[in-house]
C-alpha cells in the first residue's frame, strides 16, 4: 500500500505528497523526511559530511599510522551517506533499507565502542565510533537509537 | 581578530540555537526574523573564512595543518545556511528545532577550529 496515510498532522504543499515522484523529494508512498525526520536528515546530513571528509583526508594522507582506525571510519562515513540517501528518497522500500542500515549502525557504534575500550592499543587514532562516539557528543550512539524509533512508527498502514 | 570572530560567532550561533529552540518551543516554524538572524551568523562565517584564508596566505600555520582548518571554516559557512533551507521544506516546528541543531553544530565547529588554529 502507498497510500492512505492517516496519521498526517502536519500541513502539507499541495501536491507534494505524490503517488510517484521522482528524484528528490517525496519519493513514492512513505515520506521520511517530515516533522522530526527532518532532525534526522539533518544530523546524518552533518555526520555524513564529517565522517566522509574526516575518513577520506585520513585515507589520504596518513592511512599507515592507524589502517584499522581509518578503515572503519570509512565503513562508517558510507552507512551515513547511504542512510541520508535513503531519508531523502523516502517510500516503504527505503524505509526497511534505511531501518536495516540502522541496525548496522548501532551495531557498528556498540562493536567499534567497546572494541576500543577493550583494545585501546589496537588504535593509535580515534574512528568515528571510538568510545561510542564520545568525540561526537555521543551522536553516533543515540542517532540509530532515534532512526530505528522514527522509521518504525512511519510504517505504512494497512 | 580570528579568535574575537570565534568568539562571536559561538556565542551569535547559541543565541540563534535558543531563539529557535524558543521557537520551537511555542511551536512556530522559522520565521523572517529567523532568517535575518541566520543571516547575520552566516556573514560573521563568511568573514571568518576570509581572514582565516588571509592569514594562511601571509604564511602563518594552523596548529594541525591548512587543510583541515580551511575544511572546517568551510564547514562553518554552510552549517546554518543548509539547516535553514531544510527548515524552508517544513514549516512547523521542527523546522525551527533543525536549525537550533544546526547553530549548536556551527557552535561545535567553532570551538574545533579554535583548536585547530591554536593546537
Amino acid at each position: 500500500m502507498t497510500s492512505g496515510k492517516a496519521d498526517d498532522m502536519t500541513t502539507e504543499v499541495p501536491g507534494s505528497d505524490s503517488e510517484s515522484g521522482t528524484g528528490p523529494g517525496p519519493g513514492p508512498g512513505v515520506r521520511l523526511v517530515k516533522g522530526p525526520g527532518l532532525l534526522l536528515l539533518w544530523l546524518y546530513g552533518v555526520m555524513s559530511v564529517g565522517a566522509v571528509s574526516r575518513s577520506a583526508y585520513q585515507i589520504a594522507t596518513e592511512f599507515d599510522r592507524a589502517p584499522l582506525a581509518y578503515a572503519l571510519s570509512g565503513v562508517a562515513a558510507v552507512v551515513y551517506a547511504f542512510i541520508t540517501y535513503t531519508l531523502v528518497r523516502g517510500g516503504e522500500t527505503a524505509r526497511r533499507i534505511a531501518l536495516a542500515c540502522c541496525a548496522a549502525e548501532l551495531a557498528g557504534v556498540l562493536i567499534v565502542g567497546t572494541w576500543t575500550l577493550v583494545a585501546p592499543s589496537a588504535f593509535p587514532d580515534a574512528t568515528v565510533w571510538s568510545d561510542y562516539g564520545m568525540g561526537y557528543l555521543f551522536i553516533p550512539v543515540l542517532l540509530p537509537v532515534t532512526g530505528i524509533l522514527w522509521l518504525r512508527g512511519r510504517a505504512t498502514r494497512r | 581578530m580570528l579568535v574575537a570572530l570565534t568568539v562571536a560567532l559561538s556565542v551569535a550561533a547559541l543565541a540563534l540555537a535558543a531563539w529557535c529552540a524558543h521557537a520551537a518551543y511555542r511551536d512556530q516554524p522559522t520565521k523572517d526574523w529567523h532568517f535575518i538572524g541566520m543571516a547575520v551568523v552566516t556573514v560573521l562565517a563568511l568573514a571568518q573564512l576570509v581572514v582565516g584564508v588571509v592569514r594562511l596566505a601571509r604564511g602563518e600555520q594552523a596548529h594541525d595543518g591548512s587543510v583541515i582548518f580551511v575544511s572546517y571554516l568551510i564547514g562553518a559557512l554552510f552549517a546554518v545556511p543548509a539547516a535553514g533551507f531544510l527548515s524552508l521544506t517544513e514549516r512547523t516546528r521542527w523546522g525551527s528545532v533543525t536549525v537550533a541543531a544546526g547553530a549548536v553544530v556551527l557552535a561545535v565547529l567553532e570551538v574545533r577550529l579554535h583548536d585547530i588554529w591554536k593546537g
